[in-house]
Order: C-alpha cells, then sequence, then structure tokens
C-alpha cells in the first residue's frame, strides 16, 4: 500500500502527544510533587504504583508507542540533511534541535528506565523519595538526569508545535507564531519543574 | 578584477573539480554577466586556456528559474546577484540537490515529475466541454496568486533539510500547486486526485516543518501556508474518505 508511509507518518506524530506526551506531562506532574516534601511525592507514587491494570498500561499505553515513536522517528531523523550552518533560519535550528534532542532522549530513556525502573541503579524499581535522594547524591546519575530530561523538555515541546501544524491546527504564520510561544513557554516551565524537583531529591543545593 | 572560484564538472558522471578565474570589472554587473565574460575569455587565474564554464539562463530578470545555483554557499537566481553585493572571491556551484550535467547546469526534471504526479494543472480536455467555472472572490484571487509565481527555481527544495537524493519527499514548491489549483474552480473537479498523490510516499508527511523554503524562496512565496493548509485538507481527506462523510 503506497500509503502506508502517510499513515505511520501521521501515527508518528499523534503517538508523540497521545499517549507519550500525556505520560510524560503526568511523570513530570509526579516528580514536581518533590518540591512541596517527599510525603506528597510518596503518596503520588504509592497512587500510580496501586492503580489497576498497571501492567497492561505500562506496555500498552508507554512502552509500545514510545518503541514506535523512537523506531520511526529514528528512521526519519536519519534521512535528513541538516544544514544549519549555511542556512542559518531559526526554526531550521529548532528542526536541527528537535533531531539531536531525539537522539539524546534516545539514549537517556533506555538508561533511565534501566536504572530506576528495572533496577540498574541496584536499588529496584525506585519508587520513593528516599532512592531518590540516594541515587541523585551520585554527581553522574544527577548530571545525566539534568541534560536528559532537558533534551526530553524540548523535543517534546518543540514537538507539540509540530504536531499542530500536522495536524493542520495552526496553519498560517501568524497561529504558528503564537503557538511557538506558547510552546516554548511551556518547555522553560517544565524544565524549571523538573530541574527544581531533580534538586530537591538530591537535597537541596 | 573580479576572483570568481568555480566547482566544474564535465558530465553527468565525472568528478567535479574548481577553478578559479579573474574577469574585468563592468558597469552594473551581476553573476551571469560575470560568466559571460568568462564565456569572451576562457583562462583561468594562472593563464590556463580552458573550456569555458557552462550555466544556463534564460529571461534575466528572476521570473524563470533557470540560472538557479550556490552562490556563495547559499541557492539564488544569478541574474539578481549583483557583483556589487557579494563578498569576493566569489564562489559559484551547481545546486547539490539536483543530478549535476555539466558545470553550473543542473536537470531539475524531479520537480517536472512531482507536479505531473500532483496533477497540477485544469483540466479542460474531455469528451465534453466543461465551460467557465464560476468566478473566484478577489480574497481568494489575492490569497492564491503568489503561488502562481512559483518559476521552479528549486531553491525551496535545495534548502529543506528533507528533501534529499536518500529521501523520496517531493519538496515544497509542487505541493503548494496543489492549493493553487485546488482553489480553482474548476481545478477543483480534480481536488480529490490531487489530495490522494499528496498522501503518497515522499508526499505531504515527508515535510518536517523546518521552513527554510519560506525563507529562501526568491518569489516570497507562502510555501508553509500552503503546508499548513494541506495538512488540514488531508488529513479531512483521509478521516471522510474512512468514515464517509
Amino acid at each position: 500500500m503506497s500509503q502506508g508511509d502517510f499513515l505511520l507518518r501521521r501515527l508518528h506524530s499523534l503517538t508523540g502527544v497521545i499517549p507519550v506526551g500525556l505520560f510524560l506531562l503526568e511523570h513530570i506532574f509526579t516528580i514536581s510533587l518533590a518540591i512541596f516534601g517527599a510525603a506528597y511525592f510518596n503518596a503520588a507514587t504509592e497512587f500510580f504504583g496501586n492503580i489497576p491494570v498497571k501492567g497492561f498500561i505500562e506496555i500498552f499505553f508507554i512502552a509500545i508507542p514510545l518503541i514506535f515513536h523512537a523506531g520511526y522517528g529514528l528512521y526519519v531523523a536519519l534521512l535528513s540533511k541538516n544544514n544549519v550552518f549555511t542556512y542559518s533560519y531559526f526554526r531550521n535550528w529548532t528542526f536541527f534541535l528537535q533531531r539531536i534532542t531525539a537522539y539524546i532522549a534516545f539514549v537517556f530513556i533506555i538508561w533511565h528506565v534501566w536504572a530506576l525502573r528495572f533496577g540498574g541503579a541496584g536499588l529496584g524499581s525506585v519508587n520513593t523519595f528516599e532512592q531518590l535522594t540516594q541515587i541523585m547524591s551520585d554527581p553522574c546519575y544527577f548530571i545525566i538526569h539534568i541534560i536528559g530530561y532537558l533534551a526530553v523538555v524540548f523535543h517534546f515541546c518543540n514537538g507539540l508545535w509540530g504536531f499542530l501544524i500536522t495536524w493542520g491546527i495552526t496553519t498560517g504564520e501568524k497561529s504558528q507564531t503564537i503557538s511557538q510561544v506558547l510552546c516554548l513557554s511551556l518547555g522553560v516551565l517544565l524544565a524549571a519543574l523538573g530541574i527544581v524537583a531533580v534538586v530537591m531529591f538530591k537535597g537541596g543545593i | 578584477m573580479i576572483h570568481l572560484i568555480i566547482k566544474r564538472q564535465d558530465s553527468p558522471d565525472s568528478k567535479p573539480y574548481t577553478q578559479e578565474f579573474l574577469v574585468p570589472v563592468t558597469k552594473n554587473m551581476n553573476v551571469v554577466t560575470a560568466l559571460m565574460e568568462i564565456k569572451k575569455n576562457p583562462v583561468t587565474k594562472d593563464g590556463q586556456m580552458v573550456n569555458p564554464v557552462a550555466w544556463d539562463c534564460n529571461c534575466l530578470e528572476e521570473v524563470c528559474g533557470a540560472c538557479t545555483m550556490r552562490i556563495n554557499g547559499k541557492a539564488r537566481q544569478a541574474c539578481s546577484a549583483l557583483i556589487a553585493d557579494l563578498e569576493q572571491p566569489i564562489r559559484l556551484e551547481p545546486l547539490t540537490k539536483f543530478p549535476v550535467m555539466r558545470d553550473l547546469i543542473v536537470d531539475r526534471s524531479k520537480m517536472f515529475e512531482a507536479l505531473k504526479r500532483l496533477k497540477a494543472w485544469v483540466e479542460i480536455d474531455g469528451s465534453f466541454d466543461v465551460g467557465r467555472g464560476p468566478r473566484l472572490p478577489r480574497h481568494k484571487q489575492e490569497e492564491v496568486y503568489p503561488i502562481s509565481k512559483c518559476m521552479t527555481c528549486g531553491c525551496c527544495l535545495e534548502v529543506c533539510p528533507n528533501f534529499s537524493k536518500d529521501s523520496d519527499f517531493i519538496g515544497p514548491a509542487p505541493i503548494a500547486q496543489v492549493k493553487l489549483f485546488n482553489t480553482h474552480p474548476i481545478g477543483n473537479m480534480q481536488k480529490a486526485d490531487r489530495l490522494e498523490a499528496l498522501k503518497d510516499k515522499g508526499g505531504i508527511a515527508s515535510c518536517g516543518n523546518a521552513q527554510n523554503c519560506v525563507e529562501a524562496c526568491p518569489k516570497q512565496i507562502p510555501l508553509t501556508d500552503a503546508l499548513g493548509k494541506l495538512n488540514r485538507e488531508v488529513n479531512i481527506f483521509t478521516l471522510s474518505r474512512f468514515f464517509d462523510f
């Protein structure tokens, strides 16, 4: 079928926001509860840890869409020929950074899931504030998480801007400029929330 | 004297090489007149007699697109590139995204193939006379008129990171024509065919929103606006086919 490519591209755009982007927002919401204290964070992870059909949700609403988005996205990203130094337009730079942050996020998420979900950090499945304090006190874990987090946030927020174009929501220059400002603002907000939360896990500055 | 460094290639399959030329300054010079000077006296900077540099040009007023090449690294028309505005030495190279025929001449038939694929014309030849369509309101005319200024020069494809020899993306210029011909009252009769063609491999979904095309277009065609609106139309079209509305 010659239009399989069209459907895969649209599915790639969709999965980036629904469900992967929504899961990211939930994830950021949960970790940002750490700003209010360990008790809030632990209560939230306990709630999400005990929701019914958790395994089903993790596999079908997070893992499979994420693996598809990452795999197909990698194929698409490798097809592009970046030319930011010849044509240094703002959106050419965001296009380029979208791909660079994708590569960073690709490696970071695999490592992050291995270390904190599957016990790679030696603490089993990490759920509590106290375990995170132990992990983030290691400067390597702390710095890699900050870099990976910023890459993920940029990729999501700039991707949201592209999503609005791909789905025909923002079509003109004016709406695309407004959505750019909104998406970048969301990015700054999420970046700040996450960094403060990770610093809180570490036990302050 | 004007110092030119030109990337040359004798045939489509041969290896490229560079040669430098010094040409005398004339009044109101542009890159085309500089190339004409080389044609008059094809001697390199080192005094070697060579074959004159081959290039394409036609209208000399930035409406045909034939003389598009890379001038100091950027894709643009040689006729509208004034020597006085350029930094020397001036580097001339063929476009990178199209097969080189000779020196600065490239084969842009890929764009023509894309226009054919998208039915970028108003179909009036059939078994009966379709007659005149309804008139377009003024604001619609003004909205799509800039798209008709496209001269298939290839600048937007040259700067597009998603258009390359490895990718099958047809690029922004042919896609924008769909908006022009779908807006035309008689052209609109083939609207479904064009939207269907946009969904084929290398169609509109291969756009990555780098938006270099609209920055580079010498005719200031609102390419990203056309791409955005066509994204919307293609999506609605796909859903309408699926849910039968």
